[in-house]
């Protein structure tokens, strides 16, 4: 069985967003950049399935600029066995993205996609289905355990109410929750020798993909403030100032 | 132009979120129909069709119908969708699932989880665990958008009496199969639309030590909500996580003890009218947002807080 990763680089889980004076977006320049973080959860589970011996080959594929190549070598690192960066400038929206991971998978034929199950900077949630429904495949989304069965994954998944549980023919989808696994760190030997494994580059263009956005972005902006609390010294201060300030018990 | 908005039920009632939904969906276009696939559920039709704001229910049965799956929803979904200019849904579990698998089809750039219809092109999404907020403009020609239910208020939800046609449905995808759910079942308000959430993050250190949160929620009929970091520490299940991948909560009233304030939590809960923060950690990140902070050893405040409440001796409903 072979599993393709898709991974995303993003501005980091830890940083503060500033958004720019002018509007057009947030602040991206000289702030610490890495792979989305339930992506790291999907190629650690593809890494673990090869460990197990249920899957023979871990590929790892990012879609985006120059700089995007570094998510792949760090999946590479991990365990991951060759990677490909699919070059692309601009905005990408997951429709554009899942087109073009639609023509990677026809050409290298995987029996599972793992991604994600969103990006923590547009949060739009959308690239695995939009990628199960151009392929008709079954999508397993939110998934937090996944038993590698014969032709088949069972996949359970968080779900407002509480746990789902389905069972999805391969070939098949998989966006991972953040609860999925622990990724793995990566070692400083099996970081040099991420350097010597193949990476293959290819760009939307050759792809025949067009990926210009078919969403105006307007503006952005803060979210409106807060006005600043204040300490409370005690907690029959705290509920008194509920009761009679606030009113809400 | 008219809106067609997907509604999420169990096969005998409507989910309350599907009335959030409503409302921004009626905000779009007031032509707004709501499409009901399920088993059996003529119930969660009727209750549909009773909300005032919806001008015509299209209901599709069939026992492939009885647990949702994307993939058999779709096709359906795709088959109904050619006389609207928007399909809409909810941006919980539900729609999320759900709507990318439909617009990918349709070849439109999905919007995801709107908090604000500013026209019906133009709409207002968090980015970046909301920390900052954009406004974007779909030049699709039609529009797939999810909507956050918690920016709304619930319709009105009777005294409407919008007509209920049966619709088509499509083949089966027989490559899914739902297997179970396993819900959790409470009799306390849900966390998604509770007046008060109480949640407990790491500092809580165990399951048991969250009977301190329990008892205050059984006072206050509130709901109980937890921070990825309780919930990835097995204190309590997923179903309770506030944040950015979790739910997004916005209560009169939310009580955060022993939570520190990692931006992904305040994602799902910086919203709320009134944020209370209870943490020994003076420099927590959760003061920032918090409009009374008390710095206390929850396990001292929480039982003293559940005498204060005593004492103010009144029941909330």
């Amino acid at each position: 069985m072979k599993i393709l990763v898709a991974v995303k680089r993003v501005i980091d889980y830890n940083v503060q967003i500033r958004v720019k004076e002018d509007g057009s977006g947030v602040v991206t320049d000289n702030v610490k950049m890495s792979t989305n973080p339930p992506d790291d959860n999907a190629v650690e589970e593809a890494v673990k399935i090869k460990e197990a011996g249920k899957a023979t080959e871990v590929v790892a594929i990012t879609v985006g600029e120059e700089k995007a190549q570094e998510t792949v070598r760090k999946a590479l690192a991990v365990g991951a066995d060759r990677g490909i960066h699919v070059k692309a400038e601009g905005i990408l929206e997951p429709l554009a993205v899942s087109k073009i991971l639609q023509k990677v998978v026809e050409k290298e034929k995987p029996d599972l996609v793992f991604m994600g199950k969103q990006a923590i900077d547009d949060d739009c949630n959308q690239t695995g289905q939009m990628l199960a429904a151009l392929l008709n495949w079954p999508q397993a989304t939110f998934a937090s355990k996944i038993d590698v069965k014969d032709k088949s994954l069972e996949v359970t998944r968080e779900v407002d109410e509480g746990l789902e549980t389905i069972s999805v023919n391969v070939p098949a989808i998989v966006t991972c929750d953040l609860r999925l696994n622990e990724p793995r760190y990566a070692s400083l030997p099996n970081i040099m020798k991420a350097k010597k494994k193949p990476l293959e580059q290819l760009s939307a263009t050759d792809l025949g993909i067009d990926t210009k956005p078919r969403i105006e972005q307007i503006k952005v902006e803060e979210p409106p403030k807060r006005k600043a609390g204040i300490k409370v010294g005690s907690v029959s201060e705290l509920v008194q100032k509920l009761k009679n300030e606030a009113k809400v018990i | 132009m008219s809106v067609l908005l997907i509604a999420e039920h169990n096969n005998k009632e409507l989910k309350p979120f599907t009335l959030n939904a409503i409302t921004a969906a009626s905000q779009i276009d007031q032509d707004l129909h709501v499409l009901v696939i399920g088993h059996n559920a003529d119930n969660a039709a009727k209750a549909a069709s009773s909300v005032p704001l919806v001008k015509k229910v299209i209901q599709i049965d069939n026992s492939i119908y009885e647990n949702y799956l994307a993939e058999n929803f779709t096709p359906v979904i795709i088959k109904h969708a050619e006389n609207y200019s928007h399909i809409v849904c909810s941006a919980n579990t539900f729609g999320k699932n759900l709507m990318p698998r439909i617009a990918a089809l349709m070849d439109c750039s999905q919007i995801s989880d709107i908090i604000k219809v500013v026209s019906p092109d133009t709409f207002l999404r968090p980015i970046y665990a909301g920390n900052a907020f954009a406004t974007v403009k779909s030049n699709d020609k039609k529009k797939c958008v999810t909507i956050r239910p918690t920016s709304f208020d619930a319709a009105p939800s009777d005294g409407g009496t919008a007509e209920i046609i049966k619709g088509d449905g499509a083949d089966e995808f027989t490559l899914t199969k739902f297997v179970k759910k396993e819900e959790i079942k409470s009799d306390r308000p849900e966390l998604g639309t509770a007046r008060i959430v109480i949640s407990g993050g790491r500092g809580m250190q165990s399951g048991d030590n969250f009977k301190l949160i329990t008892a205050i929620a059984d006072k206050l009929n509130a709901a109980i909500g937890a921070s990825r970091a309780a919930v990835d520490a097995g204190y309590i299940t997923n179903d309770h996580q506030v944040g950015q991948t979790g739910k997004v909560v916005v209560p009169d009233l939310y009580i955060a003890v022993g939570i520190s304030g990692a931006i992904q939590h305040l994602a799902g809960m910086k919203e709320s009218k009134v944020i209370v923060a209870i943490n020994k950690d003076g420099e927590a990140p959760i003061f920032s947002v918090a409009d009374y902070g008390l710095e206390a050893d929850l396990f001292e405040a929480l039982p003293q807080f559940l005498e204060e409440l005593n004492k103010l001796n009144t029941i909330q409903k």
